[in-house]
């Protein structure tokens, strides 16, 4: 029994990280309509900023202090994203999806071996931050108070997204933007700025994913494309350029990639498109998609 | 029009025919290594030439391609191994039949999407291969993969086979030749679906969809047409690669392969028939000389293909059909 309730808290905790990255994927979809396959890169450039920072300052800062790095680590993904759209991106609006797909995957390859180059190939930690932290027993279990606290940061992330979007005024903006383009450029919204700012907020969640899950996990090569997958199913799940559906799919991913590791291991991917194949030929446009 | 005229594609079919003829001579010129490169660059192109079918004459975008390629790979290996099978026509038979099965049904799945949908669900379906091969380690032999040596293999039902320890050149000059005319076979036949009544109606529901739904196509029949051919060309280079390669690993079915065959149809001009030829021989000798100037060549790969996309859209061979139409005089550059 007590098993389980560890898995639910694995499981709980996968969900936070992967809400993180699908919903930054659905936020830039929902606002310029491009499917950013970069996404899980920057969530891999969190990850690596975040544990190299902290490795690099956990010798002249206490270790409290550190934590600070998890949010640095996600505001320099964040700034990335924000140089990135207006250079890159942009002139791909008026494009055929193909080009819009390309030129990610192009920015993709580009991040991989970034990483690749000012990395290298061996995974880095920043396990001091679990460590620091402790253990709780749970029914007579020991378990890392860390992953709690991201439970709960991940949650508070949500609400927080959901605050922004739909209580200020920058919110606002962000929605007539998303709803007609033309519209909102006509009624004096400086769309340039409203791209950039919604590109720069998803990489920076794509970051935050990155940069909590690097204390638990250490950060290797090619964790951006397994997780780019994993948020695939979520938003083909929850549906594409829903916030709510990002939630829910997140917590639906996590629960039956931990259900799947149990029992059947070797299925865990299959297992999950399958899920997604039979949600997206009831409902083509996931559990929560609007019709395009 | 008027017979006496030659037509662009009596011009072209000229063209072509000069081309294979050149192909036709390259093993007595260059040495066994340049003729090796040039055979991967070939089968590299019948995957491409199958994706292009999607990519430019459908608008569908697959980022899974590697699937197919890595069934028709299997395909190979497994038979070797626990079929004891040696033939290399079985192998294609075999790598035709379960890439063929694959691509029905992923395309099933795939192709009631478009778009962004359909780029998605390709590349997590590849995806999900990759983690099945590199998972049932007793079967596929994991990431060690599985060993098919070319001494293993037969051509034309058992006439031509490669024993010895010096056969390599041998095999490699005969094989060169196999895979010419399964490459020219390939083109023709690609050539004629895109030119056929069943190829103009996917570009017309590549044009637009709503047209052509109007018209009563039943646009998801032919858009999974066109998947299952695609695949199976992609699948049928799967296989022809496999005795070049001398072995089978999961990086055949990992995404970078499925961004290669991309490339190759971006490099080459995915709106041109020859374009996706052109840029698979192309990016291969790239590949070769970059990968061993500089240890980043995804980095490389990655800049060029966004300089690409953002600057020349048309490839390779789109752009030099765009300039030698401006070089021509006023009157020949139209039609």
């Amino acid at each position: 029994m007590e098993i389980v309730a560890l898995q639910v808290l694995n499981s709980l905790f996968y969900a936070a990280v992967l809400f993180l990255i699908a919903a930054g994927l659905s936020l830039i979809f929902g606002v310029m309509g491009i499917v950013n396959m970069a996404h899980g890169s920057f969530y891999a450039l969190g990850a690596y900023i975040t544990a190299w920072s902290v490795v690099a300052a956990s010798a002249a800062l206490p270790t409290p202090a550190l934590f600070l790095f998890l949010l640095l680590g996600a505001m320099a993904v964040g700034f990335v994203g924000l140089v990135i759209e207006p250079t890159l991106i942009r002139p791909f609006y008026r494009r055929p999806e193909e080009y819009q797909l390309l030129v990610t995957f192009g920015l993709l390859l580009v991040l991989e071996d970034v990483i690749r180059a000012v990395w290298g190939g061996t995974p880095l930690t920043a396990g001091r931050l679990v460590d620091s932290l402790g253990l709780v027993q749970i029914g007579g279990l020991p378990y890392p108070v860390y992953n709690l606290a991201m439970i709960g940061v991940g949650a508070a992330a949500a609400l927080a997204l959901w605050a922004f979007i739909y209580r200020t005024r920058f919110g606002v903006l962000l929605r007539a933007t998303a709803q007609d383009r033309r519209m909102a450029a006509a009624l004096g919204i400086d769309v340039g700025r409203i791209y950039a700012l919604a590109f720069g907020l998803g990489c920076f969640m794509a970051g935050l994913g990155g940069a909590i899950v690097v204390p638990s996990q250490a950060a290797v090569l090619g964790m951006g494309v397994e997780v780019l997958v994993m948020a695939f199913v979520v938003v083909v799940i929850g549906g594409l350029g829903s916030l709510e559906g990002a939630l829910v799919g997140a917590i639906i991913v996590s629960a039956l990639r931990t259900v799947t590791i149990q029992f059947w291991e070797e299925f865990e991917l299959a297992a999950l498109y399958l899920i997604a194949a039979i949600v997206l030929l009831i409902r083509p446009t996931g559990l929560f998609g609007r019709k395009s | 029009m008027s017979a006496a005229r030659p037509g662009p594609f009596g011009a072209r079919a000229i063209a072509g025919a000069a081309v294979l003829v050149i192909l036709f001579l390259v093993p007595a010129v260059a040495g066994t290594y340049q003729t090796q490169l040039l055979t991967y660059g070939l089968t590299l192109a019948i995957a491409a030439l199958g994706f292009n079918l999607l990519l430019g004459y459908t608008g569908l975008l697959s980022f899974g391609h590697s699937a197919y390629l890595g069934a028709g790979a299997y395909a190979v290996a497994f038979m070797m191994r626990y079929l004891g099978v040696s033939s290399m026509e079985l192998f294609l038979l075999g790598g035709i039949v379960f890439s063929g099965l694959l691509a029905a049904l992923f395309g099933i799945v795939c192709v009631r999407h478009t778009r962004i949908f359909f780029a998605i669900l390709t590349l997590a379906l590849s995806q999900v291969l990759w983690t099945l091969a590199y998972k049932f380690f007793w079967i596929t032999g994991g990431t060690d993969g599985i060993r098919v040596p070319f001494a293993n293999v037969t051509l034309l039902g058992g006439l031509v086979s490669f024993p010895g320890p010096d056969a390599f050149p041998r095999f490699v000059t005969h094989y060169y030749y196999y895979v010419l005319v399964v490459f020219a076979v390939c083109a023709a036949l690609m050539w004629l679906i895109v030119h056929s009544p069943f190829g103009k109606t996917l570009q017309a529901i590549r044009d637009n969809e709503t047209r052509a739904r109007f018209l009563g196509v039943r646009i998801w029949r032919y858009r999974w047409l066109a998947f299952l051919v695609s695949g199976t060309f992609t699948g049928l280079a799967g296989t022809l690669w496999v005795p070049l390669n001398g072995l089978v690993t999961p990086d055949v079915l990992y995404w970078p392969q499925s961004g290669k065959i991309v490339f190759f149809a971006v490099l080459g001009g995915f709106r041109t028939f020859f374009g996706p030829i052109v840029g698979a021989v192309t990016f291969n000798y790239l590949e070769v000389y970059a990968v061993a100037l500089t240890e980043y060549w995804q980095l490389a790969l990655g800049i060029v293909l966004i300089v690409l996309v953002t600057f020349l859209p048309a490839g390779i061979v789109g752009t030099a059909i765009r300039v030698s139409a401006r070089l021509k005089p006023r009157g020949e550059a139209s039609s």
